[in-house]
């Protein structure tokens, strides 16, 4: 019988300029039934090897900070529990689709250009001052588009993407779902300019509609809803402009 | 070393680093505003505020009403002038965020909604489910995008302030992903770094929570203020610390000890009802929830849980599970996830951990410190607000109110200022730096810093705990003094330039190491018990005689600390006894406080 209070992990490590390329590192985690991943990443990193990389910070999956592959799947280390995983070594590996910075770090500001170039607030429809005191929203209209204010911006429906695989200037669907946050809001009027930004050969369309991205999402977000729906909205809003300019 | 040349530099990028460029910014866009921070915006531990931002919204509520609650709760350490400011400006910011888009929870009539809170005599928390600084933050970080002006450095770690003449003008930041060092000049500087949470054991707080700015103020002079008042939160998870939100128990949850009863209205704060109550059992105050928890483990009514802690339950059966996924889903997903509990049917093993920092960086009304051309905003700050105590969902609201104020100050400040005196700072910097490789590349086979961090935890939760005795105290601030010896001669097992996340945890507990030598020798020069400072070698007792005064830390290099203490301004709400339940209810009947 395996003792499960021991638990093997294999770490994927890369340092740039000294490693030739990323190669697998064994470890033994003593005490491991009630650890995370990320519990047993910082224990490693705290009594066996200190140059161990790798971000978090909140332990409780809502910075997204910690997002790898686990046994070859997109998720959070620090709400993945050891003992939820079947038993074996446990294979961690950085983010996929991303550059590997080094060992678990990936290059996150591709990511966050994308986020930039959706125009990501409220452009106002009827601008108010403070003294006019806030907007009116039902909870219906909240509930239009509250899951998609939910994203933490983990990338993992990135890892998860095949499009993004091959194309990594597609925008994605992180970036989707916050486009439809703004979008679906009752306060907002931007729609159009956030729609032109995403007509290019790398926006909305790129999307095969695979929806492997919603099933990785740990937020619920539903991106590929968020896709769908915009990939709607351009076609009609397309077809509205060809009208237009007969 | 590259230099970067701005008008205000702003160190963080939580709440109150993000409200303060976007003031900064919108006060003068002709200027130049960097702002860095060690982790992306979003990642700021602002992000994990969940019950909400306390802002009087209701027509039976008042200004007064939200003044005495937070004066009374900070046990009357707290500067009155700034808190009638802040009351007066909580709601427009609330309606700033609003407008901002923040996904304010509403009413169906479509009107903002809003819940109760611990030690709030009216509801007044607006909220967003349970994620309200989620929502917060994201939305701060989004509108900040659309600034050109402000130029970020994202995972970019400061390692020093940049001072000359007697003046702040600018910082030395290390970059982790190439391990190369950035030199910004700017003619104001702002802290907005955040708490200290992590110097203790168990705690609500992000691993970046380590008390970086303060440490920085710290050692250019700057005292840090109240640092012995520190927050334990009453229902977190045992072992990890992660918290569950006083939301909990807004939306009527039970606290119950381990025979199932309802063990607050022994401490002075029933009578026991089966709806939420305001300032009544499960919504007094903090600081007397935690006391409450303590008394009940001496006891012997906590239960232990597997990983051999104390706790007690919180129990939200009754609400229901609609209730739950629309109010609560964040709890529920945490209660889930990391303990396989369903609260809807079990109720959720909770225990005390430490959660905020009441004391900070001394700032005035206009968070300027008493170094020219520095302020501070923020949890990392001491601006007055809190006292003793912190009233939840106060927090928020100050990271808006005076993050707001401070950019609005630096830039006066950047446009009176005279040119910066670029060589010395460049100088400056450059030795910073190297001193930062210095510990990088230390040899000699000494410690590791993680031994060392896990000793400063444990003896900081042990003589700066919910309870103190003056002997315990002197331990820890005895063990913190040796824990700077051997910091000194710590080795990395990584000298390696990229990602060195050793070499910048290393740095961090030297502050961590600073700050808990400020908290723990404040602590130890307090000989009264008042908030959340509470002891019992025969200083039970609030004594405002000696004490109704603000602690002030001073660096004092390799030695402690020196303790001073400094006036605290009263206006309208003299000292009076702090009650909660049926004696405070009765109290304020007869007007004999506040
Ligand atoms: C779990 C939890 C729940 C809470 N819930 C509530 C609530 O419901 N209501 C309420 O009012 N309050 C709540 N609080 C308190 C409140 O959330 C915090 O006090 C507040 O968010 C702190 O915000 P901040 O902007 O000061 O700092 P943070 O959000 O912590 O941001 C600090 C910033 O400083 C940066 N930084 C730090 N050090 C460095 C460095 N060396 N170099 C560069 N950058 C640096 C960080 O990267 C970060 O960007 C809660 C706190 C916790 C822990
Ligand atoms: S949509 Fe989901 S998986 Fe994608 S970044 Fe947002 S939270 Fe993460
Ligand atoms: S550490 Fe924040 S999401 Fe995992």
């Amino acid at each position: 019988m395996p003792d499960p209070a021991k638990r093997e992990l294999r770490i994927l490590r890369y340092q740039p300029g000294v490693d030739a390329a990323p190669a697998f590192g064994t470890f033994w985690v003593e005490n491991a039934e009630n650890l995370s991943v990320l519990e047993a990443l910082q224990s490693i990193k705290d009594t066996l090897d200190g140059s161990l990389a790798f971000r978090w910070s909140c332990r409780m999956a809502v910075c997204g900070s910690c997002g790898m592959m686990i046994n070859g799947a997109p998720k959070l280390a620090c709400s993945t529990l050891l003992r939820d995983l079947p038993p074996g070594p446990v294979t961690v590996e950085p983010l996929n689709n991303f550059p590997i910075e080094r060992d678990l770090v990936i290059s996150v500001g591709g990511f966050v250009k994308k986020i930039e170039s959706i125009y990501p607030y409220i452009i106002p429809k009827e601008p108010r001052t403070i003294a006019q005191g806030p907007y009116l929203q039902t909870p219906a209209q909240l509930a239009a588009y509250e899951s998609f204010s939910d994203c933490i911006n983990c990338m993992l429906c990135y890892a998860a993407c095949p499009q993004f695989g091959e194309n990594p200037d597609f925008i994605g669907p992180g970036a989707m779902a916050l486009l439809q946050r703004y979008n679906g809001d009752s306060r907002d009027a931007g729609r159009q300019k956030r729609l032109d930004a995403i007509h290019g050969e790398d926006g909305v369309w790129s999307c095969t509609a695979v929806g492997i991205c919603s099933e990785v999402c740990p937020k619920s977000v539903d991106p590929a809803n968020a896709v769908n729906q915009n990939k709607t909205n351009s076609a009609f809003d397309f077809f509205l402009r060809f009208l237009r300019k007969e | 070393m590259e230099i970067f040349e701005a008008d205000v530099l702003i160190i963080g990028a939580g709440g109150a680093g993000l409200r303060a460029a976007i003031a900064a910014t919108l006060a003068d866009p002709s200027l130049t505003i960097a702002l860095a921070s060690k982790v992306l915006p979003m990642r700021s531990h602002t992000v994990a505020a969940e019950g909400g931002s306390a802002g009087v919204i209701q027509a039976h509520d008042s200004l007064e009403n939200h003044f005495n609650d937070t004066v009374h709760g900070g046990d009357w350490l707290c500067e009155q002038d700034v808190v009638e400011y802040f009351v007066s400006q909580a709601t427009p910011e609330l309606i700033q965020l609003e407008h901002w888009g923040c996904p304010w929870s509403r009413k169906p009539d479509g009107e903002i909604n809003v819940r109760a809170f611990g030690g709030m005599k009216i509801e007044r928390t607006w909220f967003a489910a349970d994620r309200s600084g989620f929502h917060i933050l994201h939305t701060l970080f989004q509108t900040s995008t659309k600034y050109p002006q402000i130029k970020r450095f994202d995972e970019a770690f400061c390692l020093d302030l940049l001072v000359a003449d007697g003046r702040a003008q600018g910082a030395v930041l290390l970059s982790p992903s190439t391990g190369a060092f950035t030199t910004i000049l700017a003619r104001s500087v702002i802290l907005a770094t955040g708490g200290a949470g992590r110097v203790f054991r168990q705690n609500t707080n992000g691993g970046i929570v380590t008390g970086d700015g303060m440490a920085l103020a710290y050692r250019h002079g700057v005292p840090l203020r109240d640092m012995e008042f520190v927050q334990y939160h009453p229902t977190c998870m045992p072992g990890s610390g992660i918290l569950f939100s006083e939301a909990c128990r807004g939306e009527g949850g039970y606290l119950v000890n381990k025979d199932g009863y309802r063990y607050l209205q022994d401490y002075g704060l029933g009578p026991v009802t089966t709806t939420p109550r305001n300032k009544t059992m499960e919504l007094g105050p903090r600081d007397r929830l935690s006391q409450a928890f303590w008394q009940e483990e001496r006891k012997g009514r906590t239960l232990t849980t597997p990983n051999g802690e104390s706790a007690v339950h919180l129990d939200l059966r009754h609400l229901g599970l609609a209730k739950l996924k629309e109010r609560l889903p964040l709890i529920r997903g945490l209660a889930m996830e990391f303990m396989g509990i369903d609260p809807a049917d079990t109720p959720i093993p909770v225990r005390p951990a430490v959660h905020y920092t009441m004391g900070g960086i001394i700032t005035d009304i206009q968070t300027a410190t008493p170094l020219a051309g520095l302020f501070a905003a923020g949890e990392c700050s001491s601006v007055g607000i809190h006292g003793a105590n912190r009233l939840g969902s106060n927090s928020l609201g100050e990271l808006t109110v005076f993050g707001r104020v401070a950019g609005e100050q630096a830039v006066k400040f950047a446009k009176e200022a005279p040119a910066v005196v670029a060589n010395k700072l460049v100088d400056q910097a450059k030795a910073a730096a190297a001193k930062a490789v210095a510990l990088r590349d230390q040899k000699g086979g000494g410690e590791r810093h993680s031994v060392l961090r896990k000793e400063m935890a444990a003896t900081m939760e042990r003589g700066c705990g919910i309870y103190r005795l003056g002997t315990e105290m002197q331990e820890t601030c005895d063990k913190l003094a040796e824990l700077k010896q051997r910091a000194k001669a710590i080795t990395l097992d990584d000298h390696s330039d990229v990602w060195n996340t050793d070499w910048l945890a290393a740095i961090e507990l030297g502050y961590q190491l600073d700050v808990a030598q400020a908290m723990a020798h404040s602590a130890l020069e307090r000989k009264e018990s008042r908030g959340a400072h509470q002891r019992l070698d025969g200083f039970e007792k609030r004594d405002d005689d000696k004490y109704l005064a603000h602690s002030l830390a001073h660096y004092r290099g390799d030695g402690p600390p020196e303790i001073s203490y400094g006036p605290v301004k009263i206006t309208k709400s003299q000292p009076g006894t702090r009650a909660y339940g049926a004696l405070g209810e009765q109290l304020e009947k007869d007007g004999t406080h506040a």
